[in-house]
């Protein structure tokens, strides 16, 4: 027996039906998510088949859904809400930060808050403004807050059924552009829990760390770079937070190089932390600085633009000739007038 | 597009045209019938004595202030109605979703004054648990809890618990988008939830006429298809009648209820506030004349249902109640440093575990040297 080719958004869409079977607690509401399924269809028959009382549309408010979902999950529901953009979400974001994330801590442990917060987020997909936004710093940086991203079919299914499952709020980023995006997966799976990071390619010249959407392109620049006598290893991170510090050091200590690759703006973004977690733990073990490729700091930039501004193969190549295998420091980084 | 339906009309939602009161400024029974029940005299007696323990309680955390035993206090003194009026209109089950103003309120509800001010002390962001007694934690953010106690009345409706929710908000925080998107999901999804609008006159310093150009506040209701209500929030006997008959509203199924309450708050916004700046004694001297505990004092000695003695006994439970409170809060609380890891997650991540150790290892470096 073949394993059936399944894509991200079919794998998501299994793990919300099984969910809703296992547990009737688990109420999905949000934006579109009943009768049309979602604008990704990720919800999709989850309305005909489990009832208006378990999938529903809500008013198009998202502070709105996210405080209605604390109210329910205060009394006792599981709520799953999609945030039907990454940049639409911001207005839920007090909701977020000054409950979702604090009841816990704030009631001392007195009331949960088992709730997911699903945003399809990132770029890739030609969207025009303010749908292709990387948020997930905003998150990660918010105490309380567990922050999920899958880049494959596998983990989304598995991560998606433990957040769901998970005592604390996840924050679920789905990277719009790896919704269809198949591979062999034969549903229901479970993969590694939260706070595990997966080797997803093993080296031994640098690590490459990615999470979410550059998780495949980091893929793809480790092949290409074999021709160039790179033989480069790839961390999918899968959590954000809990953060895996000890898949992540220990493969830059074998490896004594490491870039981080995300779409974010670069400064102050989460390949910012993992850089200085690095520098921390394997400085040591480094033979060159820790590096980023990541989107500008900049706006968002116009679909027909975006291949300028998303981190892509070639950047992630040429970030190998920073690595300083000839023992040469980075051109960039020389004090002026400095000779080399 | 069809108009939607209410019995009645929409008209049916609007407020009185002029708001519900029983009482008149002395406290004499104002004449017609009024559109609400009576309350028991019963409950109107509980209401006064937990009124007069409640300002006692006020006066006291106000001077527990001055003593530096709090870190701020937002006082209630002049809404003693509204707050004992919201929490006795309400059933033991029943949620109650509180303002940082609502101490009073939370001591009516018969958590002990020390959880109470745990978060205007210092020592704790919610002193007391909130499923045990079925109130949330006091809401600083304005307006967002309101959200949250729609959520919570659509999940007791679901369960079919009976129960209903009551959320406070000021005349300030109606300008909040959240209580717009509270009361915009509480009516589409008909969820048991009364709002009741403490309008005090003022946001911190900023006046009614800055927060809005609507005929009333209670006026907002009909945008969202939600029956509403105006009160002289400074008249128990009213507080009561409309709180209890929006309650009765609410659980038997007819979706939300909104309730604007004019009161005044007579002490400044906190103890770091100063009400001269923005309004005349004048204006606070015509609220002391409509003090909500005289009224309802006058109209129950009237009506033979308060005795001296009944008078005096809730005088001495008041002086009492402040007497514990004293005591209570002369007591340093217990500090865990290390407790403030706790309950972040459920389980502490690897990261807060280290982040424990690394605090440890200074208190313990603290304690050697002491």
């Amino acid at each position: 027996m073949t394993t059936p080719s399944t894509t991200m958004a079919q794998a998501l869409n299994s793990a919300l039906r099984d969910a809703l079977t296992e547990d009737e607690r688990v109420v999905v509401f949000g934006e579109d998510v009943g009768r049309l399924g979602g604008v990704f269809r990720i919800t999709d028959g989850l309305t005909a088949e489990f009832g208006e009382d378990r999938c529903f549309d809500t008013p198009l408010a998202e502070a709105g859904i996210v405080g209605f979902a604390v109210g329910m999950a205060m009394g006792g529901f599981r709520p799953v809400v999609e945030l039907q953009f990454d940049a639409f979400a911001y207005p839920a974001f007090e909701q977020i930060a000054s409950h979702v994330a604090k009841m816990r801590n704030r009631t001392r442990g007195r009331v949960a808050l088992p709730m997911v917060i699903r945003i399809p987020y990132a770029g890739g997909i030609g969207g025009v403004e303010h749908h292709c936004d990387s948020s997930e710093a905003y998150y990660a940086h918010t105490p309380g807050l567990k922050v999920v991203t899958p880049a494959t079919a596998d983990d989304a299914y598995s991560l998606l059924r433990e957040a769901i499952e998970d005592p604390d709020p996840v924050i679920f980023l789905e990277p719009k552009k790896l919704y269809w995006s198949k591979s062999q997966v034969a549903l229901p799976v479970r993969t590694e829990p939260f706070g595990r990071a997966a080797i997803r390619r093993q080296g031994a010249d640098a690590t490459l760390v990615a999470y979410g959407p550059t998780v495949p392109v980091a893929l793809e620049a480790a092949e290409a770079a074999v021709e160039e006598g790179w033989d480069l290893e790839v961390v999918d991170l899968r959590t954000i937070v809990p953060f895996d510090d000890e898949t992540v050091a220990a493969s830059v200590r074998r490896t004594g190089r490491c870039v981080i690759v995300s779409e974010a703006a670069g400064f102050a973004g989460v390949g910012a932390e993992i850089a200085a977690r690095v520098q921390e733990r394997c400085f040591h073990s480094l033979h060159a600085p820790v590096l980023r490729v990541t989107g500008y700091d900049i706006p968002y930039p116009p679909p027909m633009l975006e291949q300028h501004h998303l981190p892509n193969v070639d950047r992630i190549l040429d970030s190998l000739d920073r690595l300083q295998r000839d023992d040469r420091p980075d051109p960039r980084f020389l004090p002026l007038g400095g000779a080399a | 597009m069809t108009d939607r339906q209410h019995d009645g009309g929409p008209e049916a939602l609007l407020p009185s045209e002029r708001p519900v009161r029983f009482l008149t400024d002395t406290g004499a029974a104002v004449r017609g019938r009024p559109r609400y029940p009576l309350p028991s005299p019963e409950t109107l007696r509980r209401a006064y004595r937990a009124m007069v323990v409640g300002r006692r309680f006020d006066a006291q955390a106000t001077a527990l202030t001055k003593q530096g035993r709090l870190a701020v206090y937002p006082s209630s003194h002049g809404q003693e109605a509204c707050q004992v009026g919201a929490v006795l209109a309400l059933q033991d089950g029943d949620w109650f979703f509180p303002t940082y103003r609502e101490s009073m309120a939370l001591v009516t509800r018969g958590i002990e004054p020390t959880e109470v001010l745990a978060l205007l002390r210092g020592d704790a962001h919610c002193g007391y648990d909130p499923h045990r007694h079925h109130v949330a934690p006091q809401c600083t953010p304005l307006a967002t809890q309101t959200v949250h106690a729609a959520g919570l009345a659509y999940a007791e409706q679901r369960k079919g618990s009976g129960r209903i929710a009551l959320a406070c908000v000021g005349d300030g925080a109606t300008s909040e988008g959240d209580f717009h998107e509270a009361l915009n999901f509480a009516a589409v999804f008909k969820a048991p939830v009364v709002f009741l609008v403490q309008n005090n006159q003022y946001a911190i310093s900023v006046p009614l006429d800055r927060q809005t150009a609507a005929p009333s506040l209670a006026h907002k209701g009909i945008g969202y298809g939600i029956r509403s209500e105006r009160i002289d929030g400074n008249d128990p006997v009213a507080v009561l009648a409309v709180l209890s008959a929006a309650a009765e509203h609410a659980r038997s199924g007819h979706g939300p209820f909104l309730v604007e309450a004019h009161t005044y708050r007579l002490e400044s916004h906190t103890n770091a506030d100063d009400a001269t700046r923005y309004r005349t004694d004048a204006e606070a001297e015509e609220w002391r004349r409509r003090d909500p505990i005289a009224r309802l004092e006058a109209y129950l000695r009237r009506r033979g249902h308060l005795s001296d003695e009944d008078v005096a006994e809730a005088a001495t439970a008041a002086e009492e109640f402040a007497a514990r409170l004293r005591t209570a809060m002369n007591a340093a609380p217990e500090l865990t440093p290390l407790g403030m890891f706790d309950h972040v997650y459920d389980v502490p991540t690897p990261q807060l575990d280290e982040q424990r150790a690394s605090l440890r290892s200074e208190l313990e470096a603290e304690e050697a040297l002491t």
